[in-house]
């Protein structure tokens, strides 16, 4: 078992967490470097995920490291039958880490235990995406000059959405005041909110999203996940109920960021782009450097 | 008489007592002494004055260990239990929530790793806010006790 694999964010400690922001703000200077040359990196991605894919096979390319691997699972031995210790127990004879995306939940953690090399979660079903998490507070963090006492507003899914429960996680290192703002059937579940209890964190809790970010630094938008419902009518009822527009944004805060992990579909209106405030496509490409710095770590090589 | 005796008395090995009566055999199953070679008497329905109705188990020869009656703390909270000698209550052992479980159970969430292969199941035993809670090492979803499905 390899001791150095990122399953979840609670892995990191706040030390840790910092060390891969400033890591991460020496890729954005200085991108392309060889330290991987002669590494192989393993992306075995079990169910599609395009866009997180090739940030991390970008990651590899600009770091001089190679790349083996499937994007389907319908392409890999797992489509015959075989077990996910046996595919990593294969693939590990031939990478040097493993990066992995699974449609179940815990995947990630039961490959890291039988992996001898570290594996990197890539996504595991709704559980966790730590690189995700990570690019969110680099990107707080560049557009704010620090993590510390910021309000935060999460809103849309915040009973399904994986990133806003990562984010609380990884935030309470860092006294945040978060409002929820989420339709009833989409609350944010019990267990967080007593986690943000037993950290001291502030919460407030509203279900309508105009006028009610004023005073946020940052405005988290998610969207709405169909595949997340067992009941497509109550999909239907909350599927558009927040759509973020342009004039919303007129008595915001000036260093006021709009932040989404995309896709998008209609949580945040196209005319909301061109403002200065809106921050998401940036954020799609800190992931990059975010994601140099967590393959470093992992494989313990000094940036 | 005789034969009553060897029902009633146990000279050495563990009684489980005060088992509400519709755990009786998930005792029995957390346990698995379905699989065990020692002597075994299991009664239920008995009267008892404090919960109505209860079951006990008697074990013989085998004085079970911590671990293993930890997790009746799980399921019978109030369960009482002896380890006997020669006839005699050699040691009254308190129930303990452990702080981790494993294989007794499986993972409550049908999208968890551990109900599509051949995983061992581990829960983190949460005790917070007056309530009990289990946490699987795996999906990191927590639940309640009910919601997961003993082995």
């Amino acid at each position: 078992m390899s001791k150095n694999s990122l399953v979840s964010i609670s892995d990191y400690s706040k030390e840790e967490i910092l060390a891969i922001l400033d890591s991460a703000t020496g890729f954005e200077a200085n991108p392309n470097r060889k330290t991987l040359d002669g590494k192989v990196v393993a992306t075995l991605f079990f169910e599609p995920s395009t866009r997180t894919r090739l940030s991390f096979e970008t990651a590899v390319i600009r770091l001089g490291g190679s790349i083996i691997g499937f994007s389907d699972a319908a392409t890999s031995s797992s489509s015959k039958g075989e077990t996910l210790n046996d595919t990593i127990h294969m693939v590990s004879c031939y990478a040097d880490v493993i990066v992995m995306r699974h449609p179940l939940e815990g995947a990630a953690r039961y490959a890291a235990e039988v992996s001898p090399v570290p594996i990197v979660n890539a996504g595991d079903g709704a559980n966790q995406h730590p690189s995700q998490t990570l690019l969110d507070l680099y990107s707080i963090k560049k557009t704010q000059g620090t993590l510390e006492n910021l309000n935060i507003c999460l809103v849309g899914d915040l009973k399904y959405g994986r990133t806003v429960h990562s984010l609380i996680m990884a935030m309470s290192h860092f006294n945040p005041t978060f409002k929820f703002i989420a339709p009833e059937e989409l609350k944010m579940p019990e267990e967080y909110k007593i986690f943000c209890r037993k950290h001291g964190i502030k919460y407030s809790e509203a279900t309508e999203l105009n006028n009610n970010f004023n005073d946020a630094d940052i405005l988290y938008m998610t969207r709405v996940q169909r595949e997340r419902f067992q009941d497509l009518m109550e999909y239907e009822r909350v599927k558009n109920v927040y759509t973020l527009k342009n004039k919303m944004l007129i008595n915001s805060k000036l260093n006021l960021k709009i932040l989404h992990p995309l896709p998008r579909v209609n949580e945040i209106d196209p005319d909301v782009d061109s403002n200065e405030k809106a921050y998401y496509f940036q954020q799609a490409q800190n992931g990059l450097y975010v994601r140099q710095a967590i393959i470093s770590k992992v494989m313990g090589i000094k940036s | 008489m005789e034969k009553k005796l060897k029902v009633a008395a146990l000279r050495n090995g563990t009684v489980i007592d005060h088992i509400p009566s519709d755990k009786l055999f998930k005792v029995v199953s957390i346990l698995h002494l379905e699989t065990s070679k020692n002597q075994i008497t299991l009664a239920n329905n008995l009267d008892s004055a404090k919960i109505g109705s209860k079951g006990l188990v008697k074990i013989s020869d085998r004085a079970l260990e911590e671990d293993e009656t930890n997790k009746i703390a799980l399921i019978a909270p109030n369960a009482k239990i002896n380890i006997i000698r020669e006839y005699e209550v050699v040691e009254k052992r308190p129930l303990v929530l452990p702080d981790e479980i494993r294989e007794i159970a499986h993972c409550g969430n049908p999208n968890c790793i551990t109900n599509h292969q051949p995983v061992t199941t581990r829960f983190f035993v949460i005790k917070e806010e007056g309530s009990m809670r289990l946490k699987c090492k795996y999906c990191e979803r927590e639940m309640k006790f009910e919601e997961v499905k003993l082995k």
